[in-house]
């Protein structure tokens, strides 16, 4: 049983908690890096693995933090995962590290991190903030994709570096018809209009959502 | 009653524990580490340096290098000469390639100061490339390169990576659809003075026809990386030119 009465823990955050649309967390690396599908996605896994671990060790340890430097400790459990798992990286599968190196720093100031630390994991039980690290990474998951989709589609006319729209520069697909990519789509604001675009229907479709 | 958690003994006590021990953990793990990484980085840059001379894996899109069993074995055969340039002194260094460009690049703010420059001298299809080592500055971070020539300094090939530019933007500068625009490129201007090649973004010649404009075309929101790239080009390529000068007279 007490593995299925937490499950709103998981599938909130990807629906009337998400949070990119509803807590407004992790704005910044939704903009950042969602020109393309494949960044959204690795940079995906990253964040549900970092903030999986980290909720548990925050979890664990939320006794004995004091309280008043307890910012100051998640920082550097969040920056000290990161670090390991980025010199194992380097040493046994150098390839995937190079890929996964531009993520490290984006990873550590996502504030969905330090926010769930700082708002669940100081206050629950390991298991409970495990799950809750999940549900939140693949809410996060699931707005970056759906803004990395629209984004490389229309900016670049391609998804996951496959030309799905015919190619820009032979005019094949529908650029014989004059179709031309939207340069605009890979500048950060329009992330944040595609982002807001999801609010407005996320929110015009559930009225409790809207504040007054 | 005050919580044991919130007093300022056990607040110090908990932070000096904590560096201590987190300390601990990292320095042995980056020690530990350390050889094997250093390893994969030499064979990072012998893989490089081959991608530029044309030895790669590549099939129609992708960037692939050889693979790290077979490197030294396949830099051995192909890079035929390692030198070093340092001022008018040229001479050969078989570990030329593992010269620190970034540490040359800092002693070399003092004057007095030669700069070491290592030249790689690769022989692929019975063809003389000349490749050189770049690094420069982009957004966020390092980016680098290496540049293969022939002795008109036109560029034969070219490898560019980064270290932490924006995911989707600056970081294509490592992808083919980028790198091979560089191909056939002159880095000398029509009157055989150094030029360097400009990431221009008003460059009405988005397939490349024209070779000899000193232009390829830039990546669209990525304008800063790119600038960091023709700085890079100009700056670091600029200071073999007098050696590729003197490689024509004689």
């Amino acid at each position: 049983m007490g593995l299925f009465k937490d499950s709103n823990l998981i599938t909130d955050p990807l629906a009337d908690n998400n949070p990119i649309t509803i807590q407004v967390l992790g704005i910044c690396s939704a903009l950042a890096i969602t020109a393309e599908l494949e960044a959204s996605i690795v940079m995906s896994i990253a964040v549900l693995f970092v903030l999986g671990v980290g909720n548990v060790v925050i979890s664990l340890m939320r006794n004995i933090i004091p309280s008043k430097i307890r910012i100051i400790v998640q920082l550097i459990v969040v920056a000290t995962l990161v670090i390991i798992v980025d010199l194992v990286l380097k040493a046994f599968a150098y390839q995937l590290s190079k890929t996964l190196s531009v993520f490290v720093g984006l990873i550590i100031t996502n504030c969905i991190i330090m926010g769930r630390f700082e708002a669940f994991a100081l206050a629950n039980r390991p298991w409970r903030s495990f799950l809750d690290g999940i549900g939140n990474s693949l809410g996060y998951a699931m707005i970056l994709i759906i803004v990395g989709f629209f984004r490389e589609l229309l900016g670049s006319g391609t998804l996951l570096g496959m030309e799905v729209l015919g190619n820009p520069i032979d005019k094949t697909g529908v650029y014989a018809f004059g179709y031309e990519n939207n340069g605009f789509m890979l500048l950060a604001p329009m992330a944040l209009v595609t982002v807001g675009i999801i609010i407005w229907v996320q929110r015009s479709r559930n009225e409790a959502l809207i504040e007054d | 009653m005050e919580k044991r958690t919130d007093k300022n003994s056990y607040t110090i006590l908990f932070a000096v524990l904590m560096v201590l021990v987190v300390g601990a953990i990292l320095a042995y793990l980056a020690s530990a580490l350390k050889p094997t990484i250093d390893v994969n980085k030499q064979l990072e840059k012998q893989q490089n340096i081959l991608y530029a001379l044309g030895v790669n894996e590549n099939d129609e899109k992708s960037v692939a290098f050889v693979s790290t069993d077979k490197v030294a074995d396949e830099f051995d055969k192909y890079i035929v000469k390692q030198l070093v340039i340092q001022g008018d002194d040229v001479r050969v260094d078989d570990t030329a390639y593992l010269i620190d460009i970034k540490k040359e690049q800092a002693s070399a703010k003092n004057p007095s100061y030669k700069r070491q420059l290592p030249l790689f001298l690769g022989v692929k299809d019975n063809k003389l490339s000349y490749i050189v080592p770049i690094r420069g500055k982009g957004l966020w971070d390092a980016v680098w390169g290496y540049v293969a020539m022939d002795e008109n300094m036109t560029v034969t090939g070219i490898f560019f990576d980064h270290k932490a530019e924006t995911p989707g933007l600056g970081a294509n500068i490592n992808q083919r659809f980028f790198m091979d625009d560089f191909i056939g490129e002159n880095l000398l201007d029509t009157s055989g003075k150094f030029a360097g090649v400009d990431i221009s973004k008003s460059n009405a010649d988005p397939i490349n026809i024209d070779k000899l404009d000193n232009e390829v075309d830039a990546i669209a929101g990525a304008t800063i990386t790119g600038d960091g790239v023709s700085a890079m080009i100009r700056s670091e390529l600029k200071v073999y030119s007098s050696y590729f000068i003197n490689l024509k007279k004689n």
